[in-house]
């Protein structure tokens, strides 16, 4: 009589999700063509698409994120990426034109400007989207944690990952170095962090994605830390408090937003592919940390030859 | 020979609705429903037992009537309506009550219906955006109830284990809105006021009161088992919500929660267990993936639960609440026991 052997313990083996297909119609207008193209194309179909549900009254989709939100974002980023920052690519063609990748950088900044940058870069020049994957501390934060959300942020969640990767294969930015990264003091600057443990690499892998890293400097510099209150982040149960160049320039309440304009680089690599077969409940340790342990060395190599080919912090 | 059905909690909103649609069903013999107080649904032919919530004259019952399915649906999901020690009583102890009836040696029941929250899944900010049915939760329950309902899920899991023979079936409800269930967002809602926490505008799934019936009747008749989750489909901003059900956004200090709301709570202004005071915070997403590859399809999605209980509310504002039924329980004997009435055979 049952259709299923009535043991709660074997699940029923169910596909996630069908693989996405790339959509968008032709559009003439540019701007509908660009917010056509940064929607998850597997997501759309769904009667609950914001776009079609009649109950619906706002355009935030299922992730949280909201068209008329991301479009201020581009406007605000498009300032910051042209003039404030000046950045400028190599290696752009390193970047998948299909299908999923993982995008890995060095992180940096006391509050990290160069996780905007990079999605907006790639965004303007390659025409795909990319969800930054963020410290789930953000979502704590009144504001910022919505704000971030409706503008395309995604909390840093292997399985929010996987279903960008792999389900909708589309394109994900991660800093493996955390928070550690962005906490380094202005004297520590461009010396990469331990990549965590490698959970990227095995996101990349279990997805069957390459990895993408990019090199980023200029990033140090738009934001400096001079000092750390370590007992003041405690207290207010932040991952670090920092006092930075920009906030004894700007005052304490315009230093915490604005950046110093430095000149941005980022160089894209090679992406990495693992050679592991996607969608294995577990791969091995080894290997991940070795990789992991590659890529960084692979990054460190990079910004370390960038900085030696940059004339001024202020105009690369 | 058809199926004889006991159904827990037939006074709640659950029991009675699912009650009303199996009795529908012509492959359902007989149906039992128990519950602590009378029925608040008509019923044509279901008969009632009144127990305590703890179900002690349980295995005596299932004994007796040789019931083949039981649909356990007297779990508390809200907080706010009862003290801790009453919740653990009914969620813990009445299910445990009920599943060592129903695997005593011999018992003649093959199907057991739990029916359980997606508040097993909690709401922190290291959650991922969907919770699929094999996701844990990302830090352990701190609320009573949170901790009452994993609790019960335990017990079902082992009595799946223990009792290979008998379909187990799970499922998580995300908040259910409609005419008839009284949860603290329909509270909220029906005072002109959703409270929201200030600076948070997390995404939250609704289903509809009509979904979950219709989701017990699928479960029920053509047993499926397993853990599954039932929600509308899309996830929708709290201030949404408001917008949709044409109420005023409460917002609520994001610091000092607690103490701001608890006048507020105690002048009767809102309604905010601390479940729901985290869900407003990071919001929740469960994934219904399993559910509708089973077959089952949901008649609207999250945000249209919300206009359809919108437009029942305006409807009973304008026409009263007419339709209250009260159980009398020597008409129910008569219509249903008494030689002068003509019943089909």
């Amino acid at each position: 009589m049952a259709r299923q052997p009535g043991n709660i313990l074997s699940e029923p083996a169910v596909p996630k999700r069908a693989p996405a297909h790339a959509g968008g119609s032709p559009a003439r207008d540019e701007e509908g063509a660009v917010a056509r193209m940064l929607r998850f194309p597997g997501l759309d179909p769904q009667p609950s698409d914001p776009l079609t549900d009649s109950a619906r009254r706002s355009d935030v989709d299922e992730w949280g994120r909201s068209e008329r939100a991301r479009r201020l974002a581009r406007r605000l980023g498009g300032f910051y990426y042209r003039r404030w920052f000046r950045v400028e690519w190599e290696g752009l063609g390193n970047i998948p034109t299909t299908g999923g990748a993982l995008i890995v950088a060095n992180h940096a900044g006391a509050l990290p400007s160069d996780a905007p940058m990079i999605m907006h870069g790639v965004e303007s020049e390659i025409g795909r989207p990319v969800y930054g994957l963020a410290d789930s501390f953000f979502r704590t934060i009144p504001v910022v944690g919505t704000g971030w959300s409706r503008a395309g942020g995604v909390p840093a969640h292997p399985d929010n990952a996987h279903r960008i990767l792999h389900d909708h294969q589309q394109l994900a930015l991660a800093f493996p170095e955390g928070t550690k990264g962005p906490s380094k003091l202005v004297s520590e600057r461009y010396q990469l962090r331990r990549f965590g443990r490698g959970g990227f690499v095995e996101t990349a892998m279990r997805a069957g994605v390459p990895v993408v890293p990019i090199a980023v400097i200029g990033a140090e510099e738009s934001m400096p830390i001079l000092l750390r209150l370590p007992a003041a982040a405690k207290t207010l149960g932040v991952p670090y408090l920092p006092v930075t160049a920009n906030h004894l320039i700007f005052g304490p309440v315009l230093g915490s937003v604005l950046y110093l304009p430095a000149k941005f680089r980022f160089r894209v690599l090679e992406p990495v592919h693992f050679g592991e077969a996607a969608g294995q409940a577990k791969y091995p340790r080894g290997k991940i940390m070795e990789e992991a342990e590659a890529i960084r060395q692979q990054l460190q190599e990079a910004v370390f030859d960038m900085l030696a080919h940059r004339r001024s912090i202020w105009f690369g | 020979m058809g199926r004889r059905i006991l159904l827990t909690g037939l006074d709640t909103f659950w029991g009675g609705r699912v009650a009303a649609a199996l009795e529908r069903d012509p492959g359902v013999e007989m149906l039992l429903g128990m519950g602590s107080g009378a029925p608040s649904v008509a019923l044509e032919r279901t008969e009632y037992v009144r127990a305590d919530s703890s179900y002690s004259l349980l295995s005596r019952i299932v004994q007796a009537t040789q019931v083949d399915t039981i649909v356990h649906t007297f779990l508390v999901v809200d907080s706010s309506s009862m003290s801790g020690r009453a919740l653990h009583e009914i969620n813990v102890i009445g299910t445990m009550n009920l599943l060592a009836a129903a695997g005593a040696t011999g018992s003649s029941v093959r199907q057991v219906v739990v029916k359980s929250s997606s508040l097993v899944y909690g709401s922190h900010p290291a959650d991922p955006v969907w919770f699929t049915e094999d996701t844990p939760r990302s830090r352990p329950a701190r609320s009573r109830l949170e901790r009452s309902l994993i609790e019960v899920e335990s017990y079902v899991r082992d009595f799946a284990e223990e009792n290979p023979r008998v379909t187990v079936s799970l499922l998580r409800f995300a908040n259910v809105l409609g005419r008839e269930i009284r949860t603290p967002i329909s509270r909220n809602l029906a005072r002109g006021v959703m409270p929201c926490i200030g600076g948070f505008d997390p995404l939250i799934q609704f289903v509809a009161e009509d979904d979950v019936v219709r989701c017990f009747e699928t479960v029920v008749l053509e047993p499926i088992g397993g853990t599954y989750n039932v929600a509308g489909d899309g996830r929708i901003p709290v201030s949404e919500v408001a917008r949709i059900a044409g109420v005023w956004r409460l917002p609520i200090s994001p610091f000092f929660t607690r103490q701001v709301a608890a006048p507020l709570i105690r002048l009767g202004v809102l309604d905010l267990p601390g479940e729901l005071e985290t869900l407003l915070r990071y919001g929740r997403g469960i994934d219904t993936t399993r559910l509708k590859a089973a077959g089952f399809e949901f008649s609207t999605t999250s945000a249209g639960a919300v206009e359809r209980y919108a437009e029942i509310s305006r409807l009973d504002r304008v026409i009263g609440d007419t339709q209250r039924y009260t159980y009398d329980a020597d008409v129910e004997a008569f219509f249903k026991h008494s030689p002068a009435v003509v019943r089909p055979t």
